[in-house]
């Protein structure tokens, strides 16, 4: 049965279930598979995978649940054939009674004609399986003048365990890092609208009531269509130890840039840390004050900071003045970050640093302030899930595993 | 339990791999939705009028804008022309089910034999698009509320929805889909798709045309790589105008066929200028 498969696709976090399974009880039933373990390949993973981002996951769940299982096939075949061999060896005296039925009900030369053409049948479909992969890489103009018929039969059909052992799917799994795309795909969930400007669109509902209340004789009524209200702050640690994730942040920065759903998106720089003002510039040029900032920025406006968090743990007690300068009465860069949260209802940290080593002091404490997620497809989901959530929460956000 | 239906294995016009067959024979023998994701210009679209075409069933396409609601694919209570025929037309405004629009969802259940419903590019709309389907499809069966009057399928519709992964779709919709995701054709398929398409090419040119699509392909910097579709539409355009032969330099005739972003058009000349191969 296929329960244990189910359960090592489970292992392997794709999310399948009692639906799945009756799904593919259903599809068995039917004889969609042609009993074949390809056809339950195609099948099973029709079924059984939802999103692209598991394919891989599936492939190497097949691989290793049902390696070995190809060769047990041709194990009992073999068995089969000596068991044949022996019984027609015998005397009729001697054999078994399922010996002489079977060989009664086809007699001794069907029954060999029919294993061995099954054995070439299978023999055959390995060999295909070799061609689908093997020639790809060097095939000459000469393949295309092969009949039709021929062309079909060993081309397009690779061997389930080869297309799960080739892992065609690598590319789409959705821990890895991300590209603009995905990013723009996970950013389009923190838009939200409301009702502004020109009145400007029919409003049926509220024209069919005043029509109601004026005895039938029409009156219409508009109103002012949806735009979009998420206003996003952008604040990017730039330069010294973000150096090597400036790729990865700057397909977010243009991710962000092309998203048209923003109502308004403003994008600043810090260094590490910010003390006392942020930078319009990447080369840290037009300061802008924290309470300008704060200021311009009402706290519905949702805070994203993109840095590592990784610095000297003194960096973050430094104090400055508002203009950034050291004073020695001046505020801990840690209170600066710690005004900012408190002034947005909604904010994150997104890290490249991987979460395994967020156990660096720096990280641990900056953590502690904004809720934190990893720079990934995954951790950007999440992170725009929490900042859309309804309510107020601040501090600690998900606990990511390490 | 056998083949109580026809098994769909692609037609004469659109080629299919197994996996793609074994999914389509999935949603239909399990009666479900499938859902088919990949690159654009694999032909996901064109699958469902393969399905209507081998099936000889008629194909309703419900085209998804970002402004679609999954109210349209049901029915429209036309109001305003309600109120309009109340105040200067002419007929019977009382009778209500004049002024219901049924949209192509509703037209697929009320049609008396099976039909194919393509619902295209799904991820346009908005994030609950999907959920607000869910008992539709499931059910096979809506409720006008105007008229309180049930809509139910005579014969279940097969639905293939496509989706372009600009939005990831919601978990509960997922479940309720046989999903396949088309993958990029390899060399081989690629051939007997062009082959299908532009059946007099010259098959050199075929050969240097594919050699030259696949190194493109392989340029790791594009933005967006050329896919089948651009393939077959470049062909049409080298074929007519009679270019015989053919090598990937800066000199590729119509290469703005292929190339459809302008970043992408400076790639190119910038890695051939430069005597760079691209990067296999």
């Amino acid at each position: 049965m296929f329960v244990g498969f189910l359960y090592e696709l489970r292992r392997r976090k794709v999310p399948v279930g009692a639906q799945e399974a009756v799904a593919l009880a259903r599809a068995l039933e039917a004889g969609l598979h042609d009993s074949s373990l390809d056809g339950f390949y195609e099948v099973a993973r029709a079924l059984l995978v939802h999103n692209e981002a598991h394919l891989d996951a599936f492939d190497q769940a097949f691989l290793a649940h049902f390696k070995g299982v190809q060769d047990q096939g041709d194990a009992l075949l073999e068995e089969l054939l000596d068991w044949l061999e022996e019984a027609e060896a015998k005397d009729v005296g001697e054999r078994s009674p399922e010996e002489e039925a079977a060989l009664l009900a086809l007699g001794p030369e069907a029954l060999r004609e029919l294993f061995t053409a099954r054995m070439q049948q299978q023999e055959r479909r390995r060999q295909q399986q070799d061609n689908g992969t093997g020639e790809e890489a060097q095939e000459g103009p000469g393949r295309g003048t092969r009949p039709e018929g021929a062309e079909r039969a060993d081309g397009g059909r690779r061997g389930a365990m080869k297309t799960a052992d080739a892992r065609l799917y690598r590319g789409y799994r959705d821990d890895r890092v991300l590209d603009t795309r995905s990013l723009a795909v996970a950013l389009r969930k923190l838009r939200a609208f409301q009702r502004e400007g020109a009145f400007d669109e029919l409003d049926l509902e509220g024209t069919i009531d005043a029509t109601a209340r004026n005895a039938g004789e029409l009156e219409v009524i508009l109103r002012p269509p949806r735009k979009p209200s998420t206003r996003v702050l952008l604040l990017m640690d730039v330069g010294g130890s973000m150096t090597p994730h400036a790729h990865l942040v700057n397909r977010l920065f243009s991710a962000a840039r092309k998203a048209t759903h923003f109502r308004e998106l403003r994008t600043h720089y810090f260094h590490n840390c910010v003390y006392g003002r942020v930078y319009r510039t990447e080369g840290f040029g037009e300061p802008v004050t924290v309470q300008e900032l704060l200021a311009d920025c009402g706290p519905h406006w949702k805070l994203v900071l993109v840095g590592d968090a990784l610095m000297a743990p003194y960096e973050l007690m430094l104090r400055s003045g508002a203009h950034g300068r050291y004073t020695p009465d001046g505020v801990e860069g840690i209170v600066w970050m710690m005004q900012l949260a408190q002034h947005f209802e909604r904010s994150a940290w997104l890290n490249p640093e991987p979460p395994a080593s967020w156990w660096s002091p720096t990280i641990r404490t900056l953590r502690s302030v904004f809720p934190m997620f990893p720079l990934t497809v995954e951790g950007l989901g999440e992170a725009v899930g929490h900042l859309t959530r309804g309510g107020v929460r601040k501090g600690k956000g998900p606990t990511v595993s390490r | 339990m056998t083949d109580r239906f026809r098994r769909f294995t692609g037609t004469d016009r659109y080629l299919t791999s197994p996996a793609l067959q074994a999914a389509v024979n999935c949603a239909l023998a399990l009666e479900r939705p499938l859902l088919v994701k990949g690159e654009p210009g694999t032909g996901k679209t064109l699958l469902a009028e393969a399905i209507a075409g081998a099936l000889g069933t008629k194909l309703l396409t419900w085209n998804v804008k970002s402004t679609t609601r999954a109210q349209d694919g049901l029915y429209v209570y036309d109001t305003v022309q309600r109120l309009y025929d109340s105040r200067f037309g002419d007929g019977d405004v009382r009778d209500i089910r004049r002024y219901i629009r049924f949209g192509p969802l509703g037209e697929a259940f009320r049609s008396p034999e099976r039909v194919v419903l393509l619902i295209d590019e799904v991820d346009k709309a908005d994030l609950e698009f999907p959920n607000d389907l869910l008992h539709e499809l499931d059910r096979m069966r809506f409720r006008i509320l105007e008229t309180d009057e049930e809509v139910q399928a005579q014969a279940r519709p097969v639905v293939v929805v496509t989706s372009n992964n600009e939005k990831e779709l919601p978990d509960a919709f997922l479940r309720r889909c046989v999903f396949h995701f088309i993958d990029f054709p390899d060399r081989e398929l690629m051939q007997r798709i062009v082959r299908v398409h532009h059946p007099k090419l010259d098959e050199a040119l075929a050969q240097q045309a594919l050699d030259v699509f696949y190194q493109l392909r392989d340029m790791t910097r594009l933005r967006k790589r050329p896919s089948t579709s651009e393939l077959v539409d470049w062909l049409a355009v080298l074929k007519s105008a009679g270019v015989q032969d053919l090598k990937l330099d800066e000199t590729l005739p119509f290469v703005g066929a292929l190339l459809k972003r302008e970043q992408d058009l400076l790639v190119f000349h910038e890695s051939l200028a430069a005597g760079r191969r691209p990067r296999a």
